[in-house]
């Protein structure tokens, strides 16, 4: 199993470790509740080492990327990062993605944890005979995410450029003798960043970035969060999740990100098809996906969990694919695929909890949380 | 906090503490450190007979759905209302506040082969 560099700063801080996608990863601090609205209400700095990134550079790597993502690469600038899914041949998600294009024919790429063995593999056979590196750092270097609407105050008191960095672009900085990618996105709904750094330096970064801010401290402005809190705050983000809202075996047009599918970007210039989008044109053309992505707010205190069954007028129209306890709302709240003709606002549905008992829910709109803009 | 010595305790991580026929039960510290943050606990109402063994309700926490079981049989008559209000107790005080239901026990005798605290700590 593998350890991030943060690993002793994790059973410092008093993290529970559980196992995930293979990493020893801190689940939780002090609860994910409280984890959860230190990051909604000031900030929270949380260790992403696990996640894949891997580098993609040389002459062809932008026609690389073009091919596997669906969205458009052509046009992304340097300094800017995109959100994307790479699909298989039948439209079925491989993964989602962050491309961040350093130069243009040098791009990083985040991947899922889960996900990263199996794309390094997509990626060798798709290369073909195309002149490109695919080098995967993700043993190299650590991620941490900065959370929360505190962060930016708190960077801009050692940095003026990194507050100035507009959504989805990022900077790569000189920190004492170590390069940081620094970049405005995040899995939260909050503002913030992600920092890129090598392994060996984080310990050192981790003090330079918190200043003087011990993040154990009972009243700290950021406070170390684990993946259970993650996991609430990107549901009521209403942000989709490997193995959850996306699958191979899910139809990409049925998962709510329908933004990051460029289902024409063959027609544009320096255009190519890229894998999937003949099926997921069919599907379009044909009326669209069986099912789609839809949020519920739940009645009562009960937590749905992935897999319920979703019912409409007593028949089976869905399934659950998250569900928490909105420590925002203070009520449950869920993600579930239900029949696209049921996917408007404001339906009636029943979760059945296979545990003899129905929750009443209604559908609603995603996100189910927007952070407030100053 | 350490495991109290003045009860019983089940390989399901439940706790039974007995005054005279009256059996308090909850779950273990160990229980709810697993289970994480508890959002939910639904226990059966009063009056319910319980088997040896049976389900005396539900706990829900951010990671899982858990059923309790009582190990002695008899009878709900009590149901711990504060944690309609704050299910959290389970977390912050496991052997105390955080208790779930009485039970007035119909047979003590199943609580002669559950653990003590020494034992049951040593088993997980």
């Amino acid at each position: 199993m593998h350890r991030t560099p943060l690993h002793q700063f994790h059973l410092d801080a008093g993290a529970k470790m559980v196992e995930f996608a293979g990493w020893e990863m801190p689940i939780m601090y002090r609860g994910v509740h409280e984890e959860h609205k230190q990051v909604r209400t000031a900030g929270g700095i949380f260790d992403v080492s696990h996640m894949g990134r891997v580098r993609i550079h040389g002459r062809h790597a932008r026609r690389f990327l073009e091919r596997i993502c669906t969205r458009r690469i052509n046009d992304m600038q340097p300094g800017q990062c995109r959100y994307s899914l790479l699909c298989n041949e039948r439209g079925g998600v491989r993964d989602d993605i962050l491309v961040y294009r350093v130069d243009d024919d040098d791009f990083l790429l985040v991947v899922n944890a889960s996900n990263r063995e199996k794309l390094m593999g997509h990626f060798a056979e798709q290369k073909d005979d195309m002149v490109l590196t695919i080098d995967d750092r993700t043993l190299q270097t650590a991620m941490v995410a900065i959370q929360g609407p505190r962060v930016m105050e708190i960077i801009g008191k050692f940095s003026k450029e990194i507050p100035s960095l507009k959504r989805y672009r990022f900077a790569v900085k000189n920190l004492l003798v170590m390069k940081v990618t620094v970049s405005r996105t995040g899995y939260t709904g909050e503002d913030g960043i992600e920092a890129i750094l090598p392994s060996g330096a984080i310990g050192m970064a981790m003090k330079l970035m918190l200043k003087d801010i011990d993040p154990n401290a009972p009243d700290a402005p950021i406070k170390p969060i684990g993946l259970g809190a993650r996991d609430t705050l990107r549901m009521e983000a209403g942000m989709p999740l490997y193995g959850h809202e996306l699958g191979e075996d899910i139809d990409a047009l049925s998962c709510g990100v329908d933004f990051a599918i460029s289902l024409d970007k063959d027609g544009q210039e320096q255009g190519e098809a890229f894998i999937g989008m003949e099926a997921l044109k069919k599907t379009r053309d044909n009326g669209g996906p069986a099912r789609k992505v839809v949020g519920l707010l739940l009645d009562g205190k009960r937590t749905a969990r992935q897999g319920m069954k979703v019912l409409h007028d007593g028949a089976e129209v869905g399934e659950v694919s998250s569900a928490c306890m909105s420590p925002t709302l203070d009520r449950p709240i869920a993600m579930a695929f239900v029949d696209a003709a049921l996917a408007a606002p404001g339906g009636a549905f029943e979760i059945d909890t296979g545990r003899d008992a129905k929750l009443s829910a209604q559908s609603c709109a995603l996100p189910f949380y927007k952070a407030k803009k100053d | 906090m350490s495991t109290p010595t003045d009860r019983k305790y089940t390989e399901s991580h439940e706790w039974l503490k007995v005054d005279g026929d009256v059996v308090t039960l909850g779950v273990t510290k160990f229980a709810v450190e697993e289970l994480t943050d508890v959002t939910y606990a639904q226990m059966k109402g009063v009056g319910t007979d319980v088997d040896a063994g049976g389900p005396v309700g539900e706990i829900e926490s951010v990671k899982a759905t858990s059923d309790v079981y009582s190990a002695v049989p008899g009878e709900i008559v009590e149901v711990n209302g504060a944690l309609d209000n704050d299910p959290g107790l389970i977390n912050t005080d496991p052997y105390g506040a955080g208790w779930l239901v009485k039970i007035k026990a119909s047979d003590l005798g199943p609580l002669e082969s559950l653990m003590d605290a020494a034992t049951y700590d040593a088993s997980h």
